[in-house]
C-alpha cells in the first residue's frame, strides 16, 4: 500500500467524519443536508480507492444526487420554520444513552474485527478483483451477476419500487376521498396540501 | 472497515465463477418435472402462481386507475381481486398435486410453500370480501386498496417459497410496504394516518437489523442462498464465527419486530388498533404468518448446526411473549387492542414451533396457522359487521346484550374465542392446534437428539389458563351482562353486508367442520414440511468428531 493511498484514504476519511459530526449537530436542516451530501462524496472517494469505480459513481449519482435532492424538497415542502425557532425536545439522557449504546457497539467492533479470521476456501485467490476488472471493465463484475444469479431479485425489485410509487399515490392523492363524502370537521386528515394550509 | 470490505468484495465474484457451471438450455432435465432454477424459464414456471398473481394484480392496478373513483368502480375492483385470488389458489393447487420438485437455488418447490400459499391466500380472500363491505361504508373509494392487498399476499407467497436471503428481504418489503400504505388508508380517520405512520417508521428501523444480519451472515458465508449458507457453515466448522452469532441475532431481532414477539411487540397494539378493521385482521392473520414461514424456513434450513446459539434465545421469547401477550390482554377494553394482544399471545405459541426444530414443529406450525387463521379472521369479520361509520362499537362493553339483538354473530364470535383459547369441541381446530403444538414441544429434537421440551409444554397450558381471563370474559358480555340502558340497541341490530356474513360463516363452519374431522388436515399438514436438503451428518460440537 502505497504512501500516497494511505494518505488520500486518511484525508477523505476525515473528511467524511468530520462531515458526518457536523451534520448532526446543525440546527438548520438545509445546512445539515448539505454537510450529508460532503460525507456521499468522501464515501464515494473511499469506494474509487478500493477500486471500485462503478459504486462510486453510483454513490454520488444516486445519494449525492437524487436522494439529496428528495431531502431538501422535503425539508423546503415542510416549512420548518427559521432554524433559531427549532427546538430538541430531546432530553440529555436519551441522547447519552443512545450514544453511549453507540460507542460501545463500535468499540467492540473495532476490538473484534481484527481478531476475525476469514476461512480461506471462501475467500477467492488475491488479484481476482483486479483480474476481472482488467478484462472486463469495473461494471461487468457487477452486472453480471445482477442479471445471473440475482435475476430474480431484481426483477422482485421492480415489482416492490412499483408498489411503492402505488402506495404513495394512493396516500398522496390530494382529495379523493372527500369528493362525494360531504364536509369535514377540523383535525381530519385529507390531503397534503390541506394539511399544510392549516399548518401556517 | 478495510479489512472487511476486502473480505467480502471477492466473495461476491464467486457468483461470476459459479456460472460456469449452469447447464444450457435445453438439456434433457427440462422434461423432469424437477426444475434447475438457473435457467430462466424453468425459474418462471417454478413461480407459476406467484406470477399469476402478480401480473392478474398489475392488470387490475391499471384498470382500478382507468376509470374515475367511485363505490361501484371499488366494489368491481374488488369483485375481480377475490376471482384473481381463487384462481391463485387453483394454480397453487394444481402446482402442489403435481408434486414438483427443484434443484437446491434460490426458492422453494416444495409441500410447505404451497401449504403456507393457501393459509395467505385464505386469509386475503377474507381481507378483500370484508374490504368490499367496509370501505363502501366508511367511504374509501380507492379500488387500489384491493391491489394493495394483492401486492402484499405476492410478497407473501415469496417469503414461504424464498431459499435465499436476499429474496426473504424483498418478500418482507413487498409485503411491508403495501401494507404500510394499507394501514394509512383511511384518510378521515387521524388514527389511521398514525398507524400508517408508527407501522413505516418502525417497520423499516426492524428492516434495517434484517438487513444488516443478513450482511453479517454473508460476510461469514460468502453467500447469501439458505442451503449453502447451512452447507459451509457445515463445511467450514464456522459455528462459533462471531459474525454468524451476530449476524443471527440481528436476524432474530428483524423477525421479532415483523412477527410482533415481545420485547419487540410494542408497535402492535397502536397499529391495530388505528388501521382499518379488515386490514387489521389480515395483518394479524397473514402478515404474521408469512414472516413466520420465511422465519421457520430459514432457521431450519440454514442454521439446524448452530442451534445452540439460537435455541435458547428463541426459547425465551417464545415465553415472554406467551406471558407479555396474555397478561397485558386482560386489561384491554377495546376490542381491536384485546385481539392485537391475543396476536401477540399467538405468535408465542408459534414460537415454540420454531423452537421445536424439528419436522413435527414445521407440521404444527402450518396446522396451528389454519386454525388461527380462520379464527382471527372470523373474529375481525364479526368485528367489521358490528362496526359502523367512523369505526364505531369497539369497546367491549358495547358487545353487551349481543346474543338478544344479534345471536348468530355472538355465536361466531364466541366460537372464535373459544377456538384461539383452545377449547375442545366448540373452539373447533383451536384445541387440536394447541395440542398438536405441545406435542411438538415435547418431541423437539436438536442435532438428532430428542430434548423434550417440558417447560415450554407447561407454559403453553399456563398462558391458555390465564387467556380464558379474556377470551371467556368477551363471551359472558355477549350472553349475560345486560345491555346498558343508556346504549341504544339499535347500532348493533344493523344487518351487516353479505360478504361479511359470508366470511364469518365460511370460518366459523370451517373451524368447527375441521375440529370435529381433523383427521384431512392432520394429513395435509403432516405432508406439508420444507423438504431440506439432508446433510450428511450433524454432530454436537463437544463431539468433534464429523468437522473436517
Amino acid at each position: 500500500m502505497s504512501l500516497f493511498y494511505q494518505f488520500v484514504f486518511y484525508v477523505f476519511g476525515l473528511v467524511a467524519v468530520v462531515s458526518a459530526c457536523i451534520f448532526v449537530t446543525r440546527k438548520s436542516p438545509v445546512a445539515a443536508a448539505l454537510w450529508l451530501v460532503n460525507v456521499m462524496f468522501s464515501l464515494s472517494a473511499l469506494y474509487i480507492l478500493l477500486d471500485a469505480q462503478f459504486i462510486g459513481a453510483i454513490q454520488v449519482l444516486v445519494y449525492a444526487g437524487a436522494i439529496m435532492v428528495v431531502f431538501l424538497f422535503v425539508i423546503m415542502l415542510l416549512n420548518l420554520g427559521q432554524p433559531g425557532q427549532l427546538v430538541d425536545t430531546r432530553g440529555v439522557l436519551p441522547w447519552l444513552g443512545s450514544g453511549g449504546v453507540a460507542i460501545v457497539v463500535l468499540a467492540a467492533v473495532l476490538v473484534r474485527l481484527p481478531r476475525i479470521e476469514a476461512v480461506d476456501a471462501l475467500q477467492l485467490p488475491p488479484e481476482t478483483l483486479e483480474v476481472a476488472t482488467r478484462a472486463a471493465g469495473a461494471v461487468a463484475p457487477v452486472a453480471t451477476p445482477l442479471f445471473t444469479t440475482y435475476l430474480l431479485a431484481f426483477e422482485v425489485t421492480s415489482v416492490l419500487l412499483l408498489v411503492a410509487v402505488v402506495g404513495a399515490v394512493v396516500l398522496g392523492r390530494r382529495r379523493g376521498e372527500m369528493m362525494g363524502g360531504g364536509g369535514h370537521g377540523r383535525g381530519e386528515l385529507v390531503g397534503a396540501d390541506e394539511v399544510l394550509v392549516h399548518g401556517r | 472497515m478495510l479489512a472487511l470490505t476486502r473480505g467480502i468484495m471477492p466473495t461476491g465474484l464467486a457468483a461470476l465463477a459459479g456460472l460456469q457451471a449452469v447447464p444450457l438450455p435445453g438439456s434433457p432435465a427440462a422434461a423432469a418435472p424437477t426444475f434447475d432454477l438457473h435457467l430462466p424459464w424453468q425459474l418462471l414456471g417454478a413461480l407459476g402462481p406467484d406470477l399469476l398473481l402478480v401480473v392478474g394484480a398489475i392488470g387490475l392496478m391499471v384498470w382500478a386507475a382507468w376509470r374515475p373513483e367511485s363505490a361501484g368502480h371499488q366494489r368491481r375492483v374488488g369483485e375481480l381481486s377475490l376471482w384473481l385470488v381463487v384462481a391463485t389458489a387453483a394454480a397453487v393447487l394444481a402446482y402442489a398435486a403435481r408434486h414438483l420438485t427443484a434443484e437446491p437455488g434460490v426458492i422453494a418447490v416444495d409441500a410447505f410453500r404451497w401449504a403456507a400459499d393457501l393459509i395467505f391466500l385464505v386469509a386475503t380472500f377474507a381481507t378483500i370480501a370484508l374490504s368490499m363491505d367496509y370501505n363502501a361504508r366508511e367511504g374509501i373509494t380507492s379500488g387500489e386498496s384491493h391491489v394493495l392487498v394483492l401486492f402484499a399476499t405476492s410478497g407473501m407467497m415469496l417469503l414461504a417459497a424464498a431459499r435465499d436471503l436476499m429474496l426473504v428481504f424483498l418478500g418482507i418489503e413487498l409485503m411491508s410496504i403495501a401494507v404500510y400504505v394499507l394501514a394509512g388508508l383511511n384518510r378521515r380517520s387521524a388514527r389511521s394516518a398514525e398507524a400508517a405512520l408508527k407501522y413505516f417508521l418502525l417497520g423499516a428501523f426492524s428492516t434495517g437489523f434484517l438487513l444488516y444480519g443478513i450482511a453479517l451472515l454473508y460476510g461469514a458465508t460468502g453467500s447469501t442462498t439458505l442451503t449453502e449458507i447451512g452447507d459451509r457453515i457445515h463445511q467450514y466448522g464456522l459455528g462459533a464465527a462471531p459474525l454468524i452469532t451476530v449476524g443471527l441475532a440481528l436476524l432474530l431481532v428483524g423477525f421479532a419486530f415483523k412477527v410482533a414477539a415481545a420485547p419487540f411487540h410494542m408497535w402492535a397494539p397502536d397499529v391495530y388498533e388505528g388501521a382499518p378493521t379488515p386490514i387489521t385482521g389480515y395483518m394479524a392473520a397473514a402478515v404474521k404468518a408469512a414472516a413466520f414461514a420465511a422465519f421457520i424456513r430459514i432457521w431450519v434450513e440454514a442454521f439446524p448446526e448452530v442451534v445452540y446459539h439460537w435455541h435458547n434465545a428463541i426459547w425465551f421469547l417464545a415465553v415472554l411473549t406467551m406471558f407479555v401477550g396474555n397478561i397485558v390482554a386482560l386489561v384491554q377494553r377495546n376490542i381491536k387492542r384485546l385481539l392485537a394482544y391475543s396476536s401477540i399471545a399467538q405468535a408465542g405459541y408459534v414460537l415454540v414451533a420454531v423452537v421445536s426444530g424439528t419436522t413435527l414443529g414445521a407440521s404444527a406450525f402450518l396446522f396451528y396457522l389454519a386454525a388461527y387463521t380462520l379464527a382471527t379472521m372470523g373474529a375481525f369479520a364479526v368485528v367489521v359487521a358490528l362496526g359502523d361509520r367512523g369505526e364505531t362499537n369497539l369497546d367491549i362493553d358495547e358487545y353487551a346484550g349481543l346474543w338478544t339483538t344479534q345471536p348468530w354473530l355472538a355465536l361466531a364470535m364466541s366460537v372464535c374465542m373459544l377456538a384461539l383459547l383452545g377449547f375442545p369441541v366448540f373452539g373447533g381446530l383451536g384445541f387440536l392446534a394447541k395440542w398438536y403444538m405441545i406435542q411438538a414441544a415435547l418431541q423437539a429434537q436438536y442435532l438428532g437428539q430428542p430434548t423434550p421440551q417440558v417447560m415450554l409444554a407447561v407454559m403453553i397450558v399456563l398462558t391458555s389458563v390465564i387467556s380464558a381471563g379474556y377470551y371467556l370474559r368477551l363471551v359472558t358480555i355477549m350472553f349475560m351482562r345486560p345491555r346498558h340502558p343508556d346504549r341504544t340497541t339499535a347500532a348493533l341490530a344493523v344487518r351487516p353486508g353479505a360478504l361479511t356474513e359470508s366470511v364469518v360463516v365460511v370460518s366459523v363452519v370451517l373451524l368447527l367442520a375441521l375440529g370435529l374431522v381433523p383427521a384431512y388436515l392432520v394429513n395435509w399438514s403432516a405432508r406439508s414440511v420444507p423438504a431440506i436438503t439432508q446433510r450428511p451428518v450433524y454432530v454436537l460440537p463437544s463431539a468433534g468428531s464429523g468437522t473436517p
